[in-house]
């Protein structure tokens, strides 16, 4: 069959957008060459980066080419279907496994310092409860404004658990994960018949409450003072001190390199990366099972999910239970990254930027939410030299996100299941 | 009709009993006694605020009956919906319901409208979403067989196309024909339809009687059927009961109320000047 003009103009563009991606990945992975000597300065080569480019450009080219030809159109346009990654179009899948590479290799380029990498394990940290709240508001429709305090939950299980029952962190993890989920489950019995504006008061003063708890029963969690020195995680039992205890083995002394700082940082952005992708690819999958449906089916009408003999309780304590359980490991991870909390970390105003993550991103978009992250946790960061006019600047990219883009920056919703992906599709 | 003599020597499937249900001061439903039976239509109609979609509301338990009994035999057994909680008297007690303004989740597809409401049985398969998570084998198969059931109904009413589309975004006949598809998806013992014709023009509504008819023929399950639209009501119900101000005044063949002085009463106003302020 010869290629159709239509066919050739689809290749072009989508040849483009993967040369657009391999530019991007090119730039700092094929442009600069790595000096070998400390006195030696960066080598930037841009042939490289060309030929990069267009070997993508030509071979996608062909690819797309090769599969508009083989098969119909009809059947070209719905999106494939990969259990890995969810309902993705081709586009947004290499957009997203561009990304998850760039993202995985930031902490080994050789522009990345010890602040860059801090703040990009910060940022994760909101991505994760984003994706985390994303499951409670975006999916299941549940306005959740004390969602901070599930994280509040997790730090100070995982913190108490390690001080006291001698517990390391991989050990606390799933318990801080199920203390968050336990503490979901009790906040969802209450406020079962309640919806929208009730539902954001309650689950309001929610949060407030086990902040106010946390500081006030000062006997177990050291009330506003907080509590220090906790134990840091370990990697398969190698810690990240310079001098480890005895009978212990540091990671430098295991592999034999001299000991730097940045390790524990790079090591603690990796965790909360394995943690955030867990995050996705769990939102991922559930929402394609019966009970991600059910909390969407929720989401859109009640009385009609009774009436298809969906219990309404069990939908919504499970919504909230998953929700928190993610904010609880994350949780247990920022305690850990910290090595101190105290209540001051937990207030309203993380619980109303997780749901400004989400908001913004678009309701129960997985890659707004990671925008919508970018944006609001970078943003008063980069911009600290501004001083007085940061919070101002930060008004102002929410008032213009909400402007442009009133459903969000990425609100396209893609179904948990196609019939035209099947044998003998759609007609 | 075959299906209406068959139905005459069986137990009823939906037993209404003294059904009474009020409202503060307001009795919108008064005593009523009905049946409904498998393989059959039976319509319940009125004039306005005559107490139907009351009924309708108390039989799938979105109102608690003031008192009264609400009894479905399904199988060996025997369900109280007057009892039973709202999610239970779909899920178990096999009734199924369409709304008279239209309740489909429009931000979802047609298809996975349709596979919420076969969520019970995806949710055993799934093993309360452990074997779903996992992808294993016994959920693949019961997924499949879920959009199998999905492409049978979106077949028969001739909506494959539409399979992938939101249903927020189709025309109004169609989401209509989507909602009876979903009630049918989770293979009820008793179908109910808050006035399925409202809003759809004559071709549609004639399509709609031969889909009911079908309905009940393939599948002998009992169907209930409040409508405003008397060509169909005559046309399609093997039994009618006939509600004003809540309570019964009629009951019979369609042949038996068309011709029953109390409805024509009821329906035309006669002697409303005369019989009709006293008894408010």
């Amino acid at each position: 069959m010869a290629p159709q003009a239509s066919s050739i103009s689809a290749a072009l563009r989508e040849a483009s957008l993967a040369a657009a991606v391999a530019l991007v990945l090119a730039l700092p992975l094929a442009g600069v060459r790595l000096p070998s000597g400390a006195a030696e300065p960066l080598a930037f080569r841009p042939w490289w980066v060309v030929a990069a480019v267009l070997a993508v450009f030509v071979g996608r080219f062909l690819i797309a080419l090769h599969i508009s030809t083989r098969r119909p159109r009809a059947f070209a346009a719905p999106p494939l279907f990969d259990r890995a990654l969810g309902a993705m179009t081709p586009w947004r899948r290499w957009i997203f496994a561009g990304f998850i590479v760039a993202v995985a290799l930031l902490p080994l380029m050789p522009f990345a310092d010890r602040r860059m990498i801090d703040l990009g394990s910060l940022v994760l940290i909101y991505v994760m409860l984003g994706w985390g709240l994303n499951i409670v508001v975006g999916l299941a429709g549940l306005l959740d404004l004390g969602y901070v305090a599930f994280y509040a939950v997790g730090a100070y299980s995982y913190t108490l658990l390690a001080i006291h029952f001698d517990l390391n962190f991989w050990e606390s993890l799933p318990l801080a994960g199920a203390f968050a989920a336990l503490f979901g489950v009790l906040l969802g019995f209450p406020v079962l018949r309640l919806r929208g504006d009730y539902l954001a008061i309650v689950t309001l003063g929610f949060g407030e409450m086990i902040r106010i708890v946390l500081i006030n029963w000062s006997d177990l969690t050291g009330g506003s003072e907080g509590i220090s020195s906790i134990p840091a995680p370990t990697l398969f039992g190698l810690s990240f001190t310079a001098n480890p205890a005895a009978g212990e083995t540091a990671f430098h002394q295991f592999f034999g390199i001299p000991f730097a700082g940045v390790h524990k940082l790079i090591f603690l952005y990796y965790l909360i990366l394995a943690l955030a992708l867990l995050t996705h690819v769990f939102s991922m999958r559930i929402r394609r099972l019966p009970v991600g449906r059910a909390w969407e089916a929720l989401r859109e009408d009640e009385i009609a999910s009774r009436a298809l003999g969906l219990n309404p309780v069990m939908v919504k304590l499970s919504a909230f239970g998953i929700g928190a359980m993610f904010a609880g490991f994350a949780g247990a991870f920022f305690a850990t990254r910290q090595g101190f909390i105290n209540p001051s970390s937990f207030t309203f105003i993380e619980s109303a930027i997780i749901l400004a993550i989400v908001v913004l991103g678009g309701m129960g978009s997985q890659m707004g939410v990671v925008c919508a992250a970018l944006v609001l946790v970078l943003l008063p960061e980069l911009a600290r030299d501004l001083a007085g006019f940061r919070m101002l600047l930060f008004g102002a990219a929410m008032v213009a996100i909400m402007v442009w883009r009133p459903r969000g920056l990425l609100s396209h919703r893609e179904p948990s299941v196609r019939l035209g992906d099947r044998a003998g599709g759609a007609p | 009709m075959s299906a209406a003599h068959a139905m005459q020597s069986e137990l009823p499937l939906l037993e209404v009993r003294d059904l009474t249900m009020r409202f503060g001061g307001l009795t919108a439903v008064d005593r009523l006694t009905f049946a409904a039976h498998s393989g059959a239509i039976t319509a319940l109609i009125g004039p306005n605020g005559a107490g139907k979609t009351t009924v309708f509301n108390c039989i799938t338990g979105f109102y608690r009956p003031t008192s009264g009994a609400i009894v479905i035999e399904r199988g060996d057994e025997t369900y109280r919906l007057d009892r039973l909680a709202g999610h239970r008297i779909a899920r178990d007690a096999g009734v199924a319901r369409t709304f008279q303004n239209i309740r489909l989740f429009p931000n979802m597809t047609v298809l996975e409208n349709l596979l919420v409401a076969q969520h019970a049985r995806l949710m055993r398969a799934s093993a309360f979403s452990l074997a779903g998570l996992l992808g294993l084998r016994r959920y693949r198969d019961a997924e499949e067989a879920g959009i199998a059931l999905a492409r049978s109904w979106l077949e028969r009413l001739d909506l494959v196309q539409y399979a992938d589309r939101d249903c927020g975004t189709l025309a109004y006949g169609l989401q209509r024909k989507i909602e009876i598809a979903r009630a049918m998806c989770t293979q009820p013992a008793l179908l109910c339809l808050d006035e399925p014709a409202a809003g759809l023009n004559p071709r549609e509504t004639t399509e709609l009687s031969r889909l009911i008819i079908s309905i009940r023929d393939e599948f002998g399950i009992g169907i209930l059927l409040i409508e405003h639209d008397m060509s169909l009501v005559m046309g399609i119900s093997d039994r009618i009961v006939v509600l004003d101000h809540g309570a019964r005044i009629s009951e019979g063949t369609p042949a038996e109320v068309r011709s029953d002085p109390a409805v024509i009463r009821a329906y035309l106003g006669e002697d409303d000047t005369a019989n009709g302020e006293g008894g408010r």
